[in-house]
């Protein structure tokens, strides 16, 4: 039982560990991309036609990730080339993912394709209690396990994470010795949005195999919330992310289940009601109230000829 | 030897803003038309589709009471956000605290005033709605100032939990026991119905929507209190140096645009829908963000603004119908006007001269 529950949960997380780990990235620039829901719709619908027209989940993927890439361009070039209110610019973004992944979507409506399927790993998956709760999943979840491990090096044991940590925090600074802030940006958006999409193709190629109007229901700005959880940093991304996969897996099995006698509607509204919960309780705390690990440049533009 | 330098302006002229906003949506309409071009395949389609989005729903016979009928909530979500906006606190919750507005006058309607047949039954019920949509916007307000919890994420969870709620209502407690199981209350007794204008099928909400922008207008341009958000927008430790309360400016101008969001979905149950039903806005407090924006904050300019939108959807709706252009390219449309608007804000901060060497 708590197995299974634990399973659930690391495969309801996983979309919101990708999504939150893609943001993580971005943020650390000072880059705040609030586009995470459109860019996890255009994820999840590219996947979608991608497996429905090449018949291959591999190549649908890879596609999901670069046409996310592509689409967090956008965003990039609004906020760090013409210097936009990056909150308004992430929210025309969610509006555009969620329009053009409706439009495109429609035809495929009741649509079935084919998904990544489990693939237990040798030895790991016989452990008692996490080998089935951990290691017997598809690709895509040891690939968000790589990825967490590699952004947690990559950020703080390697001089690329250093300049990008240095870009997010004193621009100005980082300028001054030569860095191109410009280019880390670009760079970080760009490769955030990229795994952002990744959990969404996940929704489509693996967590379910149809397309569904709108169905990264809100986590795009779950994953929002788990970065200022996680204090900025992968491994408490990827807690926080589990946490919240328990939290909505709960809420799938006690609808399935139909045991308690509550309402479907009041089960959906859960992982909304606990990520209000938790900020509002880790607010009480003063290191969280002053935003520790937040990167000082966030959300405010580069320009070489104006400080701000 | 000449060149092309590109250089800042030191002034902006003040006919830029309208120039930024027709500008923007000029853009946006001919990347629509490419849009509609490759969805339906022939450039003829898009004319035929613009020619209709333009003129059905604004002529009086066709569309022109429906579009005043969407403009209604529309001007007034766009007028609560234009209120926090100025003072960059991102209120995103404008559909929950609709749908709050919604839920409380429904309740309000059905249950508690039920048989009270008096006149004032109907602003007893918009009043209900005001302050349900006041709370939902205090919730966010109250955390942002006293927490510093970020208020774009908190009023976000709080539209999911509102569009739950209700869906929980209708889809059990509230449900019309004569609905043939739809997710629907039953219809409110009429003495609760906002009275329409003659038979143009435009209620009384519409006086009440012009009424707030003159009141939002007063209140941001000519009390101190309007000043004082501003100098919070733009410079909050300057504000607290000069002895402006921010803490509880934030809430109150959280609670105001959370009011006006309420009022907004107590004016659609009474004027228009007369019962609670599902989906029953199509986005109004989210496309109330652009249309706070594309009128630059200005109240005035919201009126009309979102006239425009309330014209945009329904003649999306009418291209579903006879084109068969799904209506989700509504939300394309409004991603790349805000998209287009904000990069010409900065675009035309610049200006391009030509100069010797």
């Amino acid at each position: 039982m708590f197995t299974s529950v634990l399973a659930a949960a690391v495969r309801s997380g996983t979309p919101l560990l990708f999504a939150a780990l893609g943001e993580i990235l971005t943020e650390r620039s000072g880059v705040l991309n609030l586009g995470l829901e459109g860019l996890m719709l255009i994820g999840a619908v590219t996947g979608f036609v991608g497996a429905y027209t090449f018949h291959n989940v591999y190549l649908a993927f890879l596609l999901a990730v670069l046409v996310g890439g592509a689409f967090a361009f956008i965003h990039a070039f609004m906020s760090i080339t013409l210097r936009v209110n990056q909150v308004v610019s992430g929210l025309a973004l969610t509006m555009l993912g969620m329009g053009i992944s409706g439009t495109i979507g429609r035809r495929y409506i009741g649509e079935v394709i084919p998904r990544f399927s489990e693939i237990p790993l040798p030895y790991l998956s016989n452990i008692p209690i996490i080998g089935k709760a951990f290691f017997n999943h598809d690709i895509l979840v040891y690939l968000s396990y790589i990825l967490t491990v590699f952004l947690f090096y990559f950020i703080f044991r390697t001089k690329a994470g250093m300049t990008l940590r240095a870009v997010g925090e004193e621009p100005s600074a980082a300028d001054s010795l030569g860095i191109n802030v410009f280019l880390v940006r670009y760079l970080a958006t760009v490769i955030g949005g990229a795994i952002t999409a990744a959990g969404g193709a996940y929704l489509s190629l693996a967590y379910t195999s149809m397309w569904i109007e709108n169905m990264s229901a809100g986590r795009g700005w779950i994953a929002i919330a788990l970065v200022i959880f996680a204090a900025w940093e992968p491994f408490k991304a990827m807690i926080g992310s589990y946490l919240f996969g328990g939290v909505m897996a709960i809420q799938l099995r006690l609808q399935a289940g139909g045991k308690v006698n509550v309402s479907a509607n009041l089960l959906m509204m859960l992982p909304y009601v606990v990520t209000l919960l938790a900020m509002v309780l880790f607010s009480f705390s003063k290191t969280f109230r002053q935003k520790i690990g937040a990167p000082s440049a966030l959300g405010i533009p580069y320009s070489r000829e104006e400080k701000t | 030897m000449y060149r092309v330098k590109v250089e800042k302006r030191l002034e902006i002229p003040r006919y830029f803003s309208v120039l930024i906003s027709l500008f923007s949506i000029t853009i946006s309409l001919i990347l629509m038309g490419i849009t509609i071009w490759a969805t339906t395949g022939k450039f003829s389609n898009t004319l035929e589709a613009y020619k209709e989005m333009f003129s059905w729903p604004f002529i009086p016979e066709c569309g022109l009471s429906d579009t005043i009928q969407k403009m209604i909530p529309l001007m007034l979500t766009g007028l609560g956000l234009t209120i926090v906006f100025r003072m960059r606190i991102w209120n995103i919750g404008a559909e929950g605290q609709l749908y709050l507005g919604a839920m409380a006058t429904t309740w309000g309607a059905l249950f508690l005033l039920k048989d009270f047949q008096n006149p004032l039954v109907v602003p007893i019920l918009l009043i209900l709605g005001t302050l349900a949509g006041a709370f939902w916007g205090a919730i966010p307000g109250v955390l942002k100032a006293f927490l510093n919890l970020d208020e774009i994420v908190a009023t976000l969870m709080l539209n999911y939990i509102a569009y739950y709620w209700v869906n929980y209502l209708i889809y059990g407690p509230w449900k019309d026991p004569h609905g043939y199981n739809f997710p629907l209350t039953a219809i409110f007794p009429e003495h609760t119905w906002l009275p329409s204008i003659g038979d143009t099928g435009i209620h009384l909400g519409i006086f009440i929507a012009f009424g707030m922008a003159v009141i939002v207008y007063i209140l941001m341009n000519k009390t101190r209190w309007g000043f004082d958000l501003k100098v919070i927008g733009d410079n909050e430790k300057a504000a607290k140096y000069a002895g402006i309360n921010t803490k509880k400016n934030i809430i109150f101008a959280m609670m105001l645009s959370g009011a006006l969001a309420g009022l907004a979905g107590a004016i659609q149950m009474l004027g228009v829908q007369h019962r609670l039903q599902h989906g029953f806005s199509p986005g109004y407090g989210y496309t109330g963000i652009i249309i706070a924006w594309l009128s630059r904050l200005n109240p005035w300019a919201t009126i009309l603004v979102s006239f425009l939108f309330g014209g945009l959807i329904v003649g999306s709706e009418q291209l579903q119908i006879i084109m068969r252009i799904p209506i989700s390219l509504i939300n394309v449309l409004q991603g790349i006007i805000l998209l287009s608007l904000l990069a010409s804000e900065t675009i035309f901060r610049y200006r391009i001269r030509i100069v010797k060497r």
